[in-house]
C-alpha cells in the first residue's frame, strides 16, 4: 500500500468535489427520482404523485405489448451479439498471424466503431430499402420477397445486421488484444512440440482467450439493450407493429412520446437490474482478464 | 511463426479480405448511393459503380442539413466533453490516490458505480434534471426542511433554477457525469512509483505542483488515448440531443443526419431522397474516422483500459 500521501486534505476534496457534484446532479439523483416514479402515479392537473406500490410494475408485466419488447430485445440482443462475436473471433485470430498487410487489415477492421449508431442505421436503411437499389432489384426478380415495411422478422433482422456490423470492431480490437497479451513463449512451446497453427489456436490460444471472450459477450449483450436506439430509431423507429421495439425504445416512447412518466420509470427499473445483473457477471469475469500474464 | 504454411497463409489472406470487404460493402453502397441523381439510385437494376454526381449531393446535402452550422455545434460539444472529462477525470483521480483520508474507497466505488448505467437507461429522470439543473439541491433542501426553515425564519422562498435544455452545458455535463476517464486515470495513478511522490516532497512541491509538474507531463499517452474516445463518443451522441435540444441553433449532427429521410413507419409521401442522405452520412461520419484511424494507437489504449 502506498505511504507518500500528500497531507492537505483540503485539497483533496476539492479535487474530488466537481466529479461528486456531477455524478450527484446527473447519476444518483435521476437513478433515485426513477425509483420515485416507478412506484407512484402522477396525479393528472397537477395534483402531484401518489404512491401507488407495485402498480406500475404490474401494469407493465400484465401488458402483452411489454412481453413483445422483452422478446424482441432478447431476439436482437442474441442475434447481433452472436454475428459480431463470431466474426470478429475469427478475424481477430487470422489477423493474429501477422502476415503481410496486417497494419491495413487491422486500419480496416477498427474503422467502423468510429461511425455513429444513426449513421449506420441510414446507411443500412438505405441498402435495405425495398424503394431501391439492391433490394429493389431483388424484388424485381422475386416479386413481393423483401418487404420489411410490412414484414416484421425481416425488420428485426436487417436492424440485426446493422447493430452487429457496428460492433464487430470494437469486439475485434478486444480479440487482437487479448490474444497479443497471450505469451509468445506459450506459442513457441507448443510449436516445437509440433503443433501447427489450427492446432495451436485450438489447444492454446482459443483457451487463454476465454476471459476476454467472456467480457466481450457481456458488453456486447450489455450493449445491445442500452446502446441500440439510434440504430432503431433511425431504421425502423420500433416498427412495424413494435416488431423491432426494443426495451430501450419502448422506455423512450413511452416517456416522451405518450409522456407515461411512471410506466416509463418502471420499465427504466426493470431494464436497470438487468444492466446491472450482467455487470455482476462482467466484474466476475474482469478479474480474470489478465491471469495469464 | 516458424513453420512454412503455403495453403492456410492463402486461406487466411481469404478470409481476413472477405472481411474487409463486408465491413467495406455497406460504405461502398453508400458512396455508390451519395453519387447518382435520384433517379439513377432508384433504378432497375441498380447501378454497381460510382456516379458523378457526388460533389453536386454533397452540396445538396452541406445546405439542406445545415451541416455547417451543425458542424460547429458538434465541434463545440466534443470538445466541451472531451476536455471536461480529461480534467476532471484527472483531479478525481488525484484526490482519490494521492491523499490519505478515509473516504477515499467510498468516493472510489460511489463515481465507480456510475460506470454499470448508462444514460440510456435513466434518460427520462434525467431530463427532468436538464429542465431544471438545482432540481436535486431543491429536493434535498426541501427533503431536510431546510426549505421550510428559511422560509418560516426569513419568509424568503428558496426556489433554485437552472434550465440545461438548448444549452451547451445541458449537452456536455450528463455525458461527462460518469467514471470512464477517472477509473483509466486511477489505474495509472496507481502505477506511479511512491519514490516520485517522496521526491517531489522533499523538493517542497505542494500537491498541485506535484500534479501539474509531474502527473500531467507523464500522463501524456493518457490524456491522447481519453481524447480521442471521448472525440467519438460525443461526435456520434445521439438520443440525448434528440431530448435535449428543441432549438435547432443546439442541433448536433447526428440528430441532423436521421431528419434527412422520413421516418420508416411514415406512411405515403414520396420517395425518400436517398442520394442526399447517402452524401450526409457520409459527411457526418468523416471526421471521427478521420481521428480514430489518425490515432488510431491511443484510440486502441483507451479503448482496452477504460472498458467502456
Amino acid at each position: 500500500m502506498r505511504r507518500a500521501y500528500f497531507k492537505n486534505n483540503w485539497v483533496a476534496a476539492l479535487m474530488v468535489a466537481p466529479q461528486l457534484i456531477l455524478v450527484f446532479t446527473f447519476f444518483y439523483f435521476p437513478t433515485s427520482e426513477a425509483l420515485y416514479w416507478a412506484f407512484t402515479l402522477e396525479q393528472p392537473w397537477g395534483g402531484g404523485n401518489t404512491w401507488v406500490g407495485f402498480d406500475n410494475f404490474a401494469a407493465i408485466l400484465g401488458d402483452p405489448y411489454y412481453w413483445d419488447s422483452i422478446w424482441a430485445s432478447i431476439v436482437y440482443a442474441v442475434g447481433s451479439t452472436a454475428l459480431a462475436v463470431g466474426i470478429a473471433l475469427m478475424l481477430a485470430i487470422f489477423a493474429d498471424r501477422q502476415l503481410a498487410g496486417y497494419k491495413l487489415y487491422r486500419v480496416g477492421m477498427i474503422w467502423p466503431y468510429a461511425i455513429a449508431a444513426p449513421a449506420v442505421g441510414l446507411a443500412f436503411r438505405f441498402i435495405f430499402t425495398p424503394g431501391a437499389g439492391i433490394m429493389m432489384y431483388v424484388n424485381f426478380l422475386f416479386p413481393h420477397l423483401w418487404n420489411p415495411v410490412d414484414n416484421g422478422t425481416q425488420a428485426m433482422a436487417m436492424v440485426i445486421v446493422a447493430g452487429a456490423w457496428k460492433q464487430v470492431a470494437y469486439n475485434f480490437i478486444f480479440f487482437l488484444a487479448g490474444l497479443q497479451s497471450i505469451p509468445r513463449s506459450l506459442i513457441e512451446a507448443g510449436a516445437m512440440d509440433g503443433a501447427r497453427v489450427l492446432r495451436r489456436v485450438r489447444d492454446i490460444q482459443l483457451p487463454l482467450l476465454a476471459p476476454t471472450f467472456f467480457f466481450v459477450l457481456v458488453i456486447n449483450i450489455t450493449d445491445s439493450f442500452t446502446d441500440s436506439f439510434g440504430i432503431v430509431d433511425t431504421m425502423t423507429a420500433g416498427g412495424p407493429s413494435r416488431a423491432t421495439n426494443l426495451m430501450v425504445y419502448k422506455i423512450f416512447n413511452d416517456g416522451f412520446q405518450g409522456l407515461d412518466y411512471s410506466g416509463a420509470a418502471a420499465q427504466s427499473i426493470i431494464l436497470m437490474l438487468l444492466v446491472i445483473a450482467l455487470t455482476f457477471v462482467q466484474f466476475r469475469y474482469i478479474e480474470r482478464k489478465v491471469h495469464y500474464t | 511463426m516458424i513453420e512454412r504454411t503455403p495453403i492456410l497463409n492463402i486461406v487466411t489472406h481469404a478470409i481476413l479480405v472477405f472481411g474487409l470487404l463486408l465491413l467495406l460493402l455497406p460504405m461502398y453502397l453508400v458512396i455508390v448511393a451519395a453519387s447518382h441523381s435520384l433517379q439513377d439510385v432508384v433504378a432497375v437494376p441498380p447501378n454497381l459503380l460510382p456516379g458523378d454526381q457526388l460533389w453536386i449531393n454533397l452540396q445538396a446535402a452541406w445546405a439542406k442539413g445545415h451541416l455547417g452550422e451543425r458542424f460547429v455545434t458538434t465541434f463545440i460539444v466534443s470538445m466541451g466533453v472531451m476536455t471536461g472529462k480529461i480534467v476532471l477525470s484527472c483531479i478525481t483521480a488525484f484526490g482519490i490516490v494521492f491523499f490519505d483520508h478515509r473516504l477515499k474507497m467510498p468516493i472510489f466505488w460511489l463515481i465507480f458505480i456510475t460506470l454499470m448505467l448508462p444514460l440510456e437507461v435513466r434518460i427520462v429522470p434525467t431530463y427532468a434534471v436538464a429542465a431544471n439543473a438545482f432540481l436535486p439541491f431543491q429536493t434535498l433542501l426541501d427533503l431536510s426542511g431546510i426549505t421550510w426553515l428559511v422560509n418560516a425564519v426569513s419568509g424568503v422562498e428558496i426556489k433554485l433554477e437552472w434550465n440545461l435544455l438548448n444549452s451547451y452545458a445541458g449537452l456536455i455535463m450528463p455525458l461527462i457525469a460518469t467514471a470512464t476517464g477517472t477509473f483509466l486515470y486511477r489505474q495509472f495513478f496507481l502505477t506511479i512509483p511512491e519514490e516520485l511522490v517522496e521526491a517531489a516532497k522533499m523538493d517542497g512541491a505542494g500537491p498541485m505542483r506535484f500534479l501539474w509538474d509531474v502527473l500531467i507531463p507523464l500522463s501524456r499517452t493518457n490524456i491522447a488515448a481519453l481524447a480521442t474516445i471521448m472525440f467519438v463518443y460525443a461526435w456520434n451522441q445521439y438520443l440525448w440531443p434528440l431530448l435535449v435540444v428543441t432549438d435547432q441553433s443546439y442541433a448536433m449532427i447526428a440528430v441532423e443526419l436521421s431528419r434527412l429521410v422520413p421516418k420508416f413507419t411514415a406512411t405515403g409521401g414520396e420517395v425518400p431522397k436517398w442520394h442526399i442522405a447517402m452524401a450526409g452520412t457520409l459527411i457526418v461520419m468523416l471526421p471521427p474516422i478521420v481521428v480514430v484511424v489518425a490515432m488510431q494507437r491511443w484510440f486502441v489504449r483507451g479503448l482496452i483500459n477504460t472498458d467502456k
